[in-house]
């Protein structure tokens, strides 16, 4: 295990109270992270990606995104709030842009920097990268693949680590609206907050954590549910102020192909939901995509229109955001009061490094005999994938049970065998007498 | 799949004899949705046995072709890949038509690929060519009207 893996913390949290232990999220889960222990179903901290599938399908409501309270603002001179684009999208279309970043204001922020205008920024930069005009880089690998979604970038540094120059070294937008704010609006200044409104789970992770860069100038990070309501009644209450300044291509981001019809690029896949995005880099691995530029790969079906904060079904969110795109202008106008980042300032400083939670010794000879345990010990399992034992597969166990994890009697076939074992001994205990009253 | 551990069983390895996890997959011939399979296998499972990610990449992109050559060719086969301290050995063996003439075939942008698999976007005569280029060694055997066997070597 790498030493980032072991640091790594998680927004992805469990409520013990509301889990009941049954095996939904284990079999959804992308990365096999989940196990049931004690009828709960407990995250392997260094497998999780944050990706938010667990939350998506917990009957229960039992896995949840671990956010900032609406109060984080408190205590700050000024607060600027960060909206994702999807945040337009969750009104409907009676709500403007202006309204809904007017409510903001009335909820008690003080100035607003959107991250679809950061989006347009990073655009910009990514086309740089394609172009090759980034002379302090070395040709990157093509295609390049984005790396704005952050479950992405833990998914290629887990299960993909041979794509790991793919990745496009730049900050996602999110960081870039927040630094821009932070450091070149407010220069120097004391007291100034940044709070990111999000849609996405893993978006806690990634400002506690930075992936490619160092610390994040992000001071908070409100999940979109939570301050769906509040911001409702402000809207209501707000007068209108022209507010909003990106244009199309930066809105476009929230969803699926926005990334890639913003750059223009049609050489290029727009892959979204985490299966989907396995299944192209699998078949990138395997060398079978070629003569491509880009790939905009999102964990969320739909793209952030589809996270697990959200509150609005992703299509008929996706409908509403394109009809703001088509009322805005095609792209931001000149930015406003402040130098605009140079190419430097938006890539990565700090290495992506591979994860290495899934190698079962680091000697490979270790290693190599644990996969025959595991392969022994999976042939003589049921094959079922019944779940009941609490891992995914009956694979995953004979993998858990080699690892040390779990024991074989978890399986409830195996512990039915046992069982009739030890009945067939005690009957042919019963038949047999001591000599002396064997008459 | 099958896998094996070299010989004797569990832990008990004779001196001298190479440690070796074996893996064997039946690579079906008319089910075009499963080529691909044996690759990711192969990638799970050199992932957990810690193998770096330049590796991984090259044996994949290796077995991937070798899979999609079966399927189109040869109407599917054996693939054994066998993992060892010093290297991954990866022997591919059909009973298809088998190859007329190696050295074309190994030409870049030679391609006999019937119609229906170019349609898909296959056959741009670079199978053979990319084994090769992904392996440190290459040996390939081929008898027209019986079958043809590769043999793929990736040191570690």
């Amino acid at each position: 295990m790498s030493e980032q893996a072991e640091r790594v913390p998680h927004s992805v949290k469990l409520d013990e109270e509301k889990c009941v232990g049954c095996t939904t999220c284990i079999k959804k889960c992308p990365t096999e992270a989940i196990r049931v222990r004690k009828g709960k179903a407990n995250i392997i901290a260094e497998r999780c990606i944050d990706c938010g599938e667990c939350i998506r399908t917990c009957p229960h409501g039992a896995k949840r995104a671990v956010s900032d309270p609406l109060s984080i603002i408190d205590g700050y001179r000024i607060k600027v709030a960060i909206p994702a684009p999807t945040l337009y999208s969750q009104y409907d279309e009676g709500r403007s842009v202006d309204n809904v970043l007017s409510g903001l204001l009335e909820l008690g922020f003080d100035e607003i920097f959107e991250v679809a205008e950061a989006a347009e920024i990073v655009t910009a930069a990514t086309k740089e990268l394609l172009a090759g005009n980034a002379q302090a880089l070395p040709r990157l690998p093509r295609p390049l693949i984005s790396s704005a979604c952050p479950a992405v970038v833990r998914l290629v540094q887990l299960r993909f680590p041979s794509l790991i120059p793919h990745l496009a070294p730049l900050i996602p937008p999110m960081e870039v609206a927040a630094r821009i704010a932070k450091d070149k609006i407010h220069a120097g200044e004391e007291g100034v907050g940044a709070f990111f409104i999000t849609p996405c789970a893993g978006k806690v992770t990634v400002t506690r954590e930075p992936l490619g860069y160092g610390r994040s100038a992000l001071d908070g990070v409100i999940g979109l549910r939570d301050i769906y309501l509040p911001l409702r009644a402000a809207m209501g209450k707000a007068p209108e102020r022209k507010l909003a300044r990106a244009g199309r291509k930066g809105l476009g981001w929230a969803r699926a192909e926005g990334e890639c019809d913003a750059l223009g690029e049609r050489r290029s896949i727009s892959v979204d939901g985490i299966s989907n995005v396995i299944g192209v880099l699998e078949s990138l691995e395997n060398g079978k995509i070629g003569e491509l530029e880009y790939i905009e790969a999102l964990a969320c079906p739909a793209g952030c229109l589809g996270g697990p904060l959200t509150v609005e079904n992703p299509y008929i969110a996706k409908t509403r955001l394109r009809n703001r795109e088509e009322s805005a202008a095609e792209a931001l106008a000149a930015p406003r009061g402040y130098e605009p980042p140079s190419f430097e300032e938006l890539r990565w400083t700090e290495p992506v490094r591979s994860r290495n939670a899934l190698v079962l010794d680091p000697d490979m000879l270790k290693a190599m005999v644990m996969m025959e345990e595991i392969e022994m010990r999976a042939e003589g399992l049921p094959g079922l994938d019944c779940g009941s034992c609490g891992a995914p597969s009956c694979r995953a166990l004979a993998e858990d049970i080699v690892r040390g994890t779990a024991v074989e009697s978890d399986c409830v076939f195996k512990l039915r065998d046992k069982v009739r074992a030890l009945a067939k001994e005690l009957m042919a205990l019963e038949e047999i007498r001591p000599p002396g009253l064997d008459r | 799949m099958r896998l094996a551990c070299g010989a004797g069983g569990y832990g008990t390895y004779p001196k001298g004899q190479a440690l070796a996890v074996k893996l064997r997959f039946d690579v079906s011939g008319d089910d075009f949705s499963l080529a691909g399979k044996a690759s990711t296998e192969l990638k799970r499972t050199l992932a957990r046995l810690g193998i770096g990610p330049a590796i991984i990449r090259k044996a994949s992109i290796a077995m991937y072709e070798g899979e999609i050559n079966m399927v189109i060719h040869a109407g599917g086969g054996v693939i054994e890949a066998d993992i060892e301290a010093g290297g991954i050995t990866m022997t591919l063996t059909d009973k298809g038509p088998g190859i007329p003439d190696i050295s074309l075939a190994m030409t870049e942008g030679w391609s006999t690929a019937p119609d229906r698999f170019r349609e898909m976007g296959f056959g741009a005569g670079m199978g053979l060519p990319n084994m090769k280029r992904n392996c440190d060694e290459f040996e390939i055997e081929s008898e027209v009207g019986k079958g043809t066997k590769v043999r793929m070597v990736i040191n570690l």
